[in-house]
C-alpha cells in the first residue's frame, strides 16, 4: 500500500531510473570516447559516440533537476540533510556536469583532430567523475550515514566508505555498459558492421564487469550496511534483485545474439529493478533517523506535487516520445542535404500604416494603464498593451524590408 | 531556526551571485532568441529567400550552444539550493519548491524542442519545423514565470504560517501564483531578455558594419534584433516605473536602499549619483526635491518610508544596492534613447541609421545591456538582505554548516571562467563556419 507521503518518492525513484538509463548512457558514451585510443579507428568511435548523443545531448540532466526539485519540495528536511552532509560528492558531480556540458557545446566548434581529442578527453574524464560522485552519494544514503540536520553527518566518511565506493564504481560500469549496448544498436541501425562489432565487444566486457561489481557490492553491503543487506535478501526486495539478475543475464544473451534493440529494454529493466529493490529494502527510512512520512511536506504540498508531476508527465512524455521517434527514425541531424525551396509567387501585402496606428494606440493605452492608473487590474491590461506595442511595432518597423533596401523604404507599398 | 556555524557566509553569497551572473545572460537568450529565429524563419517561409533561412539556421546553432551551457549553469543553481542554502530549502522547500518542480518540466520541454528544432532543419517538413519552434517560445516564458514566482515569494512571502521555526499551513499555489509581488518582476525580466538578446546580437553585426562588412545578410541580422530591442527598451522604462511603485508599497526598506533615504520623509527628494554616508546623508549627489515621492506614489507630498523604520541590522548595504540600481537605470535610459533614435531615423528617413557613431553606440549597448541585467538582479537580491525570505529568514540562517566553501567558490570560479572562454571560442567558430544550405 502506497501512502500519499510515499508517492513523490516513487516519482523520485522513477526519475532516478530514467536518469541512470538515459543520462547513464551519455556518461558511458563519454567513457568510451576517453578510452577509444588513437588513430582513425578511435576517431570513428568518438564521432559515433558523439553523434548518437547529439539531438538528445545534455537534456538528460533535466532528470536530475527533476529529482532534486521533487525531493526538496516533498521532503525538505531530508533534502537539507542530504545536500549539506553529502556536499562534497554533490559538488564534484556538479563540476563534472559543467565540464561535460561545456565541452559538449565546444565540440561543435572543434575542427582539428587535436582539438577534438582534448575536448573529448575532458568530456570523458568528467563523464566518469560525475556518475562516480553521484554513486558515492547514493552509497551514503544506502548505508544510512546521513542523519537529520544541516551538515550533521560526517562530511568525508558519509561518502568515502565501502558501500559508496562500490555504488560509485557500479554507476560508472553500468553507464559504460548501457552506452555500449545503445551505441551498438545505433550502429546496427546505421548499418555500420565494424562499429557494431566494436561496441558489441565493449558491451559484453562492460556487462560482465558491471555484474561482477554488483556482486562485490552485495558483499560490501554485508559488512558495511547490514540493515540494507538483510532486507535486500528478504521479502519483496529479493524478488526485485532476482528480476535484476535475470534481466542482466538476458541482456548479455541478447547482445551475444546481436539483438540490440530488445537489449536496450532489458538493460533498462536491470537498472530499474536494482533501484526499486533499494527503495523497497530501505523503506520506511529515508535517512538514518528519519522516516519517509516524518520527512514529508504537508498534505497540500504533496497533493500539489503529485498533480504537477502527473500533469507535467502528460505534457512531457508525448514530447519525449516524439523526440525519440525522430532520433531513432534518423530524422534529426546536421549533415543531411537541405531540401530546395522555391520562392512563393504571392507575397502578402503588409500594412505598415495600420500597424503604426495600432502600435501608437497600444503605447498610449499602455502608458495610461501601467503608469498613470494605480489598480492591479489596470496594470495587467497596461502590460499586455505594452507587449502588444512591441509586437505591433516590429510589424510597423518591418526590419527585414529596411535591411533589404539600403536606401529609403517608403511608408506603404502601392 | 538555529543558524549553522558558518564563517564563510559572504563567500557563499558571492558564489551564489557568481552562479546567477553566469546563468542569467543565457536565460535571456533562452527566452528571446527562439522568437527572433522564428520570425526570421517565417520570413523565409513567406518570401522563399534563402538569406533568411541561412540566418535562421546559423542563429539556431548558436541558440543551441548557448542553451547547452544554460542547462549546466541551471543545473548548478539547483545543486546550490542544497549545497549552499540547505536550511532555506529544508524549511521552505514545501512552500516554494513546486515552482521549481514545474519549471523542471518546462525546461525539459524546451530542451526537447530545441533539440528537434536545431537538428531538424534538413529532414522535417518546413511546416513541422516551424511548428517545432513554437513550444520553445512558450516554455521560455513559462520557465521564467516559475522561477520568478519563487523570487517574488522570497521578496514578499505568503502562503504559510511560521510555527516553532517550521512552515505550517502551507499553500504552495497561493504562495507562488497569488502573490501580488511577482508580476512586475516577471514582466521586467521577460522584457529584459528581449533587450539583452536584441542589443547583444545587434552589437555583433554593428561590429561587422564598422569593419566594412555590410551586405544584405549583415543588415538583416542587425535590423531584426535591433528593432526588437529598440521597441522593448523604452517599454522597459515604463515597466520599471510600475516595478518601483510596487517595491515602494511592498518592500519599502528595499526602496529606501535604492534611494539612500535614511529617514522616513514627507515629500522625499531623489538623489542622482552620490555616495551614502553612514550618518544618512548623500554626498556628491544631485538632489531633486520631491521627485522620489512623486515617482513612488504619484504624489509630491507622499510619505516615503526610510531606512530608520527598521533596526540597523535589518538594513541592506545601502551603497551596493544604490549603485547597482543607478547603474541599471542609467544604462536602461541610454538603451531606451538609442532605441528611440533608431525608430526616429526609421520613421523620418525610412532607412537604417548611417552614422558610424550610432553603430559604435550599439557596440557599447550590447555589453552594457548585460551589465544592466546583472545590476538589476544585484539590486533586488542585495536589496532584500539580510533576509533570504523577506522578514522571515535571514541569509545567515539559511547557509550550510558544511566547510570548504572557499574551495568550492574558487573551483567553480575557475571552471566557469574556463567554460565561458570555451563558449567564446566556440561561438567565434560557429560565426565563421558555413551553414548548409
Amino acid at each position: 500500500m502506497i501512502h500519499l507521503a510515499d508517492w513523490p518518492l516513487v516519482f523520485v525513484l522513477a526519475g532516478l531510473v530514467l536518469y541512470v538509463v538515459l543520462a547513464g548512457a551519455d556518461f558511458g558514451a563519454g567513457f568510451w570516447q576517453l578510452f577509444a585510443g588513437r588513430g582513425r579507428h578511435a576517431d570513428e568511435v568518438r564521432d559515433h559516440a558523439h553523434d548518437a548523443m547529439a539531438p538528445v545531448w545534455e537534456a538528460n540532466h533535466v532528470w536530475l533537476v527533476f529529482i532534486l526539485t521533487v525531493t526538496w519540495t516533498s521532503y525538505p528536511r531530508a533534502f537539507e540533510s542530504i545536500a549539506s552532509t553529502l556536499s562534497i560528492p554533490l559538488f564534484v558531480a556538479g563540476i563534472g556536469i559543467v565540464l561535460r556540458g561545456a565541452t559538449y557545446a565546444m565540440r561543435s566548434g572543434g575542427s582539428s583532430p587535436r582539438e577534438l581529442r582534448i575536448i573529448d578527453s575532458i568530456f570523458g574524464v568528467s563523464s566518469i567523475l560525475t556518475p562516480f560522485a553521484l554513486g558515492t552519494a547514493v552509497g551514503g544514503l544506502a548505508s544510512l550515514r546521513v542523519p537529520v540536520g544541516n551538515a550533521s553527518g560526517n562530511l568525508v566518511t558519509s561518502w568515502l566508505n565501502p558501500t559508496s565506493i562500490a555504488i560509485g564504481v557500479l554507476a560508472v560500469a553500468t553507464s559504460a555498459y548501457l552506452a555500449a549496448v545503445y551505441l551498438a544498436a545505433d550502429a546496427q541501425r546505421e548499418r555500420s558492421a565494424e562499429l557494431v562489432d566494436l561496441f558489441r565487444r565493449r558491451a559484453l566486457g562492460a556487462g560482465v564487469i558491471a555484474g561482477a561489481v554488483a556482486a562485490a557490492g552485495i558483499v560490501a553491503l554485508r559488512f558495511d550496511a547490514h540493515r540494507l543487506f538483510t532486507r535486500l535478501l528478504a521479502g519483496d526486495a529479493v524478488a526485485l534483485v532476482a528480476v535484476s539478475a535475470v534481466a542482466g543475464a538476458a541482456t548479455l544473451a541478447l547482445v551475444v545474439r546481436r539483438r540490440f534493440e530488445p537489449a536496450r529494454f532489458t538493460a533498462a529493466a536491470t537498472v530499474a529493478a536494482v533501484v526499486g529493490g533499494w527503495g523497497v529494502a530501505q523503506n520506511p527510512l529515508i535517512l538514518r533517523n528519519l522516516t519517509v512520512s516524518q520527512a514529508a511536506a504537508s498534505r497540500s504540498t504533496l497533493i500539489a506535487v503529485i498533480v504537477a508531476v502527473v500533469a507535467g508527465g502528460i505534457v512531457l512524455f508525448p514530447a519525449l516520445a516524439l523526440l525519440f521517434r525522430l532520433v531513432l527514425g534518423g530524422r534529426l541531424g546536421h549533415s543531411a542535404p537541405a531540401d530546395e525551396h522555391t520562392a512563393r509567387a504571392v507575397v502578402r501585402q503588409s500594412r505598415p500604416r495600420l500597424a503604426l496606428r495600432v502600435a501608437i494606440a497600444l503605447a498610449v493605452a499602455g502608458v495610461a494603464l501601467t503608469n498613470v492608473a494605480d489598480s492591479p487590474w489596470a496594470h495587467g491590461f497596461g502590460v499586455c498593451a505594452l507587449l502588444g506595442f512591441v509586437i505591433a511595432g516590429v510589424w510597423a518597423v518591418r526590419p527585414a524590408d529596411l535591411a533589404a533596401h539600403p536606401t529609403r523604404v517608403r511608408q506603404s507599398r502601392p | 531556526m538555529g543558524a549553522a556555524q558558518q564563517h564563510y557566509l559572504l563567500e557563499a553569497r558571492q558564489m551564489q551571485a557568481l552562479s546567477f551572473a553566469a546563468h542569467i545572460p543565457l536565460v535571456c537568450f533562452g527566452t528571446a532568441f527562439p522568437a527572433l529565429i522564428l520570425y526570421v524563419e517565417a520570413l523565409w517561409l513567406r518570401t522563399g529567400e534563402t538569406l533568411y533561412r541561412t540566418l535562421a539556421q546559423r542563429w539556431s546553432r548558436i541558440m543551441l550552444t548557448l542553451f547547452a551551457v544554460g542547462v549546466i549553469s541551471g543545473t548548478i543553481l539547483s545543486f546550490e539550493m542544497g549545497l549552499l542554502w540547505p536550511a532555506f530549502t529544508g524549511t521552505f522547500g514545501s512552500v516554494f519548491g513546486l515552482g521549481f518542480a514545474i519549471e523542471g518540466f518546462s525546461f525539459f520541454m524546451e530542451a526537447i524542442f530545441i533539440g528537434i528544432y536545431a537538428y531538424g532543419w534538413s529532414r522535417l517538413s518546413r511546416r513541422a519545423h516551424f511548428l517545432s519552434g513554437i513550444p520553445i517560445v512558450i516554455t521560455g516564458f513559462t520557465g521564467s514565470l516559475m522561477v520568478i514566482s519563487v523570487n517574488g515569494w522570497m521578496n514578499h512571502p505568503t502562503g504559510f504560517v511560521m510555527q516553532n521555526g517550521r512552515a505550517t499551513h502551507v499553500n504552495p499555489f497561493h504562495a507562488l501564483f497569488v502573490n501580488p509581488y511577482f508580476w512586475h518582476e516577471l514582466v521586467h525580466m521577460y522584457v529584459a531578455g528581449y533587450i539583452v538578446t536584441g542589443f547583444v546580437l545587434a552589437a555583433v553585426y554593428a561590429v561587422a558594419r564598422l569593419r566594412g562588412r555590410w551586405t544584405r545578410y549583415e543588415r538583416t541580422a542587425f535590423a531584426i534584433p535591433m528593432a526588437v530591442a529598440a521597441l522593448a527598451s523604452p517599454v522597459q522604462v515604463l515597466i520599471g516605473d510600475w516595478a518601483a511603485r510596487d517595491v515602494a508599497t511592498m518592500e519599502p526598506t528595499k526602496l529606501a536602499a535604492f534611494e539612500g533615504l535614511a529617514r522616513t520623509t514627507r515629500g522625499a527628494p531623489e538623489h542622482i549619483l552620490g555616495w551614502y554616508e553612514p550618518d544618512g546623508r548623500i554626498v556628491w549627489g544631485i538632489r531633486i526635491p520631491r521627485l522620489l515621492s512623486t515617482l513612488a506614489f504619484h504624489n509630491p507630498n507622499a510619505v516615503v518610508q526610510g531606512l530608520d523604520a527598521v533596526p540597523a541590522n535589518d538594513r541592506p548595504p545601502v551603497n551596493g544596492v544604490r549603485i547597482s540600481f543607478q547603474a541599471m537605470v542609467a544604462i536602461g535610459t541610454f538603451l531606451a534613447i538609442l532605441g528611440v533614435l533608431f525608430l526616429l531615423v526609421r520613421w523620418r528617413r525610412g532607412r537604417l541609421p548611417e552614422s558610424p557613431w550610432f553603430y559604435r553606440a550599439v557596440v557599447l549597448a550590447g555589453p552594457l545591456s548585460l551589465v544592466a541585467l546583472i545590476a538589476g538582479w544585484v539590486t533586488t537580491e542585495l536589496g532584500r538582505q539580510p533576509w533570504v525570505v523577506y522578514g522571515v529568514m535571514r541569509t545567515s540562517q539559511a547557509v550550510t554548516g558544511a566547510g570548504g566553501i572557499p574551495v568550492g567558490y574558487a573551483t567553480l570560479a575557475v571552471v566557469y571562467l574556463g567554460a565561458y572562454l570555451g563558449l567564446w571560442w566556440v561561438l567565434r567558430r560557429l560565426a565563421a563556419a558555413p551553414v548548409h544550405t
